[in-house]
């Protein structure tokens, strides 16, 4: 075997990517340093740091990036435990179990803008939505989800969409548990609990490793949630740091400052591949 | 024997209670699409369904060329990513180096970073290249897009092919060639197939690029859907009937794929 066909066959891979990586990342360098607004087409130049300087201090910068660490955290524990448990309740043959799979899976399927116009407009509308029509029945005060808690309604739909994910993930973690070995632990006399603590999550670990690792990279630029519902609003209460620069560079016409931001999420998104190789990488050889 | 016990009543009641809690906002879309204006704002639960917000909606946009769009972009980049892939999957996980641990994770890295920080420089390329709004852009751009999910997944998939199998094979002295098409390609059918399947339905539900990257001619269902959240088209019925006529199709393609979906999915991390 001659070690150019191994190359040969990763070349075309890794070149497009590479490029596709490489490219964007040297003109946002190039961007981020000189004056660059859409509005102000006369003044150019070489600005040197003040681009980043301008972008780390903007008042919504520290709540955009904690809005992006609670979003990312939240939906993953809210996935990863329901998940787990949800996963151990349908496991077990019942009547209607395939239809409940269906049922279970089809939000992991709906496009995002859907899912945030579906939560935004029919479900969370304070007057006409249906959960205000719930809070009627039971004689409270409908909440206005959007205005009064932006981000946690973020966060409901998209564990809305990531826990059917999650479940099934889980449910084919648990179909490759050995049975013999919790009838013998069972006879032994191990609890419930002993079991699903020593036995089945143990079992669960590299699905659970995978799970988070998906997430993080899909939920680490959600963009079109907040875009169709709330905004970032009100205020910055949902903004996180992808609606940030976005803000920037097609709201205030600022690429160059939007590029000293993308280049601070190119930052960011390293430290948590490095995170993810440490607590994910080794779990999946 | 094993005896046959009997399936418990309350966990049957609470799996179905959970499944049904889960789909009812997608049950709602669906029967919202049917009513009109005035039932959908009443939240009404009987009604007489009309076909009226379809064919306005239809009449509004032209929905079939969307679709159609959409169909072409998934399509697309799911094949040329396979095309790609494929390839660079098989060298890492049969004849891997010191590196290709590195180049995995590099890999991934690249899908962490924000879109939007690499708007401005794709919009800027597209528009040199003249591909605004073209089909062939927003399908290299998914291709892209997915491809370092796509090489993780099917590198999955050949790594759990039996090392005996393929060492008999290459004593016969088996051309690469043949090694791949009558042995790994027939064991890994599955993966492939899983990871084709995710890749259809990531590209089918990408609103991001589609949205600024198309306007007329080129958009995609998401970027239809994204059309009706301005305020002139706030209406519940015509927005559902418009969501549903876009989301239905993948649902129901996942519907049937789900088994072989998610075995890929898990990445080989399940035995």
């Amino acid at each position: 075997m001659s070690r150019f066909l191994p190359r040969a066959l990763m070349a075309p891979s890794i070149v497009t990517l590479f490029l596709w990586m490489i490219v964007p990342l040297v003109m946002t360098l190039y961007f981020s340093v000189i004056h660059y607004n859409l509005m102000q087409p006369g003044e150019t130049g070489f600005v040197g740091l003040e681009n980043f300087h301008y972008f780390i201090t903007d008042p919504d910068f520290w709540p955009s990036v904690m809005h992006t660490i609670q979003l990312l955290g939240s939906v993953i524990v809210i996935t990863v435990v329901l998940g787990v448990g949800l996963a151990l309740l349908v496991n077990e043959p019942f009547p209607g179990q395939g239809i409940v799979r269906v049922l279970l899976i089809s939000p992991f399927f709906v496009m995002p803008t859907v899912n945030a116009l579906l939560w935004k407009h029919m479900m969370m509308n304070p007057i006409y939505g249906v959960l205000a029509h719930v809070w009627q029945f039971f004689g409270l005060t409908p909440i206005d989800w959007m205005t009064d808690y932006p981000l946690l309604s973020v966060i409901v739909m998209l564990s809305w969409q990531w826990l059917p994910f999650a479940c099934l993930i889980f449910i084919t973690s648990l179909q490759s548990l050995d049975r013999e070995q919790m009838d013998a632990a069972g006879m032994d006399g191990a609890t419930r609990f002993d079991k699903f603590w020593y036995l089945v999550l143990p079992h669960m670990g590299r699905s659970i490793a995978v799970v988070v690792m998906i997430e993080m990279i899909f939920l680490l630029s959600v963009f079109a949630e907040i875009f169709t519902t709330t905004g970032g609003g009100p205020g910055n209460d949902s903004t996180n740091l992808a609606f940030l620069i976005f803000k920037q560079a097609l709201m205030n016409f600022d690429v160059g400052v939007a590029s000293a931001g993308a280049l601070f999420a190119v930052i960011l998104a390293n430290i948590a591949a490095v995170f993810l190789i440490r607590m994910v990488g080794k779990n999946l050889d | 024997m094993l005896k046959k016990k009997p399936f418990p009543i309350v966990r049957t009641l609470s799996a179905w209670g959970v499944a049904l809690l889960l789909f009812f906002p997608l049950f709602w879309l669906g029967i919202t699409a049917f009513k009109t204006e005035a039932q959908a704002i009443a939240a009404q639960l009987f009604f007489t369904p009309t076909l009226a917000s379809f064919v306005e909606v239809q009449e509004r946009s032209n929905y079939l060329l969307f679709a159609r769009n959409s169909l072409i972009t998934s399509l697309g980049s799911t094949i040329i990513g396979l095309l790609i892939a494929i390839p660079a999957a098989y060298s890492m996980a049969f004849f891997p180096t010191k590196k290709t641990r590195d180049i995995l994770m590099w890999m991934l890295s690249t899908k962490m970073m924000p879109a939007v920080g690499a708007l401005v420089p794709v919009y800027v390329m597209a528009q040199t290249a003249g591909m605004l709004d073209s089909l062939p852009a927003l399908v290299i751009v998914f291709t892209l897009s997915n491809l370092p999910i796509m090489v993780w997944m099917l590198y999955s998939a050949f790594k759990e092919v039996p090392k005996d199998i393929l060492e008999a094979v290459r004593l016969d002295g088996a051309t690469v060639w043949e090694e791949f098409r009558w042995v790994i390609l027939p064991l890994t059918m599955g993966g492939i197939a899983s990871t084709g399947l995710l890749c259809l339905v990531l590209s089918w539900n990408e609103a991001f690029w589609a949205l600024n990257l198309t306007s007329a001619n080129a958009g995609t269902l998401a970027s239809l859907i994204a059309s009706y959240s301005s305020p002139e088209g706030l209406f519940w019925a015509k927005l559902s009937a418009a969501s549903l006529m876009a989301i239905a199709p993948i649902i129901v393609f996942g519907w049937f794929s789900q088994k072989q979906l998610v075995q890929g999915l898990t990445f080989g991390a399940v035995k």
